[in-house]
């Protein structure tokens, strides 16, 4: 691996079994097993994709709907394991998605900052150190003793994002560019997200805003149907992809 | 190996904050909070010494004891492993987002109910000073049942946690299953009463009565261990464990599909 080199995706590939309809229940398995009428289709969501991010990369993920986007995140994050090929990371992925997804509704916020740190791989000591820092940047001071269930969606938004972003990340996975919360904390996560490009980390970005890309991300690549057809620089990779969007 | 500890360890205090989590919104909303581990049992003790003793006519002081003591045990297994498996499905939402070792909910699941059961022995010793049953030397080996208990819920809860993933039924064929093992468990009756009838066999092939007879042993009837149950039940505590850690490894990649 070259030194400078974050992620390295090698020929990675993903296979689906799609089963035509799909049995979660044993007295349904035990049936159709009778019946032999078990069988799948295989689906290769992603095929023999390989690319490379080296650091300060800021690497935009285009491709229309279904064409793997957001499972080559989940790949990359390690919530899916590849079917083959292999993914080498070096440092910290901090992955901005569906922010609060992971917190217990009945949690106050104060304990969620600990349980959601903890999911992220943060030690005690490291959020007590952040914690007023969170709290802070969330804006959520008056309410971080009352249960998440009775936050709004935008709270709760404002809560993660202030969770995820107080590490410094290595490579930070974007899933769209961040609609949390009100105005006000949209511009200040936005300010954030910039302030960490600036310290030269490597970010990972999927949209299918053309101008977002164009505007956040130095190189891109474009997915079609599970495959890379194309890398390189931001502004040769867009053409290829409104020629593609063309042709349809 | 080297790598699975390494990995254990960054994500230790995840397990904890888990485990904290169990025990703390067990109670939240109730008035007397963790009290209810003391209070629950105790009560439950009462309507079957009231039931099965009185109304069925036994009149041996310690009955309740030896109520109690079954009660506590099975009671531990029945909720650390249906807790265990609905763990992964439970976390479905966590688990789609952030790598985590998948592991640790059903392990966290069987801790915390293992945490609160421990406590609700405070109990079983309340009662047995105010019955007068008295200790004896033979009350230090009632750790291996206890161990035991563990690693069997474990193991099980493992194994139900991977298959409920594939099979959302399995809850329900478990919730009675348990009722089945609660009542081949000796739990209320003596097992002289099945003995009898010659269904002995329903004791030797239940790995969570073998547990409840020797920890009775240990701290109600003063005995050594006896080793009729021991082996089969150390037998299947350890196999169980290495099924349920075996069968989790394999599938737990797939969980992401099913969940």
């Amino acid at each position: 691996m070259k030194k400078n080199v974050v992620l390295k995706v090698d020929k990675v590939g993903i296979k689906f079994n799609l089963s035509q309809e799909k049995v979660d229940s044993l007295k349904e398995y035990v049936i159709k097993l009778v019946k032999r009428q078990i069988s799948y289709d295989e689906f290769w969501a992603l095929k023999n994709v390989s690319f490379e991010m080296e650091k300060g990369d800021r690497i935009g993920v285009l491709g229309l709907n279904g064409a793997g986007k957001s499972t080559l995140l989940k790949v990359i994050c390690g919530v899916l394991k590849p079917t083959e090929g292999t993914i080498k990371k070096h440092g910290k992925i901090v992955p901005l998605l569906e922010l609060g997804a992971g917190f217990d509704p009945q949690y106050t916020g104060k304990e969620n900052i600990y349980l959601y740190g903890a999911v992220l791989g943060y030690s005690k000591a490291f959020i007590e150190e952040k914690y007023e820092e969170i709290v802070k940047f969330s804006g959520l001071k008056e309410f971080i003793n009352v249960p998440v269930k009775n936050y709004s969606s935008g709270m709760k938004a404002r809560l993660g994002f202030s969770i995820a972003t107080v590490v410094e990340p290595d490579i930070l996975i974007l899933d769209e560019v961040l609609s949390v919360g009100d105005a006000k904390f949209r511009k200040k996560s936005e300010k954030k997200i910039m302030s960490m490009f600036e310290d030269n980390i490597s970010v990972l970005f999927v949209s299918h805003s053309l101008e977002q890309v164009k505007r956040l991300c130095n190189k891109a690549i474009l997915l079609e149907h599970g495959h890379l057809i194309a890398k390189g620089s931001v502004e040769e990779v867009s053409k290829i992809y409104l020629e593609k969007l063309e042709q349809d | 190996m080297k790598k699975y500890i390494q990995n254990f360890n960054k994500y230790r205090y995840l397990l904890y904050e888990l485990v904290k989590k169990g025990i703390v919104l067990k109670y939240r909303h109730s008035y007397l909070g963790i009290f209810w581990t003391l209070l629950e049992p105790l009560l439950t003790m009462m309507v079957l010494t009231i039931v099965f003793g009185g109304w069925y006519g036994k009149s041996d002081q310690s009955f309740p004891v030896y109520v109690l003591t079954g009660r506590l045990l099975f009671s531990f297994f029945s909720t650390s492993t249906k807790a265990a498996m609905k763990a992964v499905q439970n976390n479905a939402k966590m688990m789609k987002k952030v790598y985590v070792p998948k592991y640790l909910y059903p392990l966290s699941a069987v801790i915390y109910n293992y945490i609160i059961f421990l406590i609700s022995l405070i109990v079983l010793l309340g009662v047995s000073i105010v019955l007068k049953v008295k200790p004896t030397i033979y009350l230090l080996q009632a750790i291996i049942p206890l161990t035991l208990i563990f690693v069997m819920s474990l193991g099980v809860g493992l194994i139900l946690a991977t298959l409920n993933v594939f099979f959302r039924d399995l809850e329900y064929l478990w919730g009675v299953a348990l009722m089945l093992i609660m009542y081949s468990c000796a739990i209320f009756y003596e097992p002289e009463r099945l003995i009898k009838t010659g269904n002995d066999w329903i004791f030797a092939i239940n790995p969570v009565y073998h547990v409840i007879a020797n920890f009775r042993e240990s701290v109600l009837f003063g005995q050594p261990l006896s080793m009729q149950y021991l082996i089969p039940s150390i037998l299947f505590s350890f196999g169980s464990l290495f099924v349920g850690i075996f069968v989790f490894y394999k599938k737990q990649d797939e969980f992401i599909l099913h969940i």
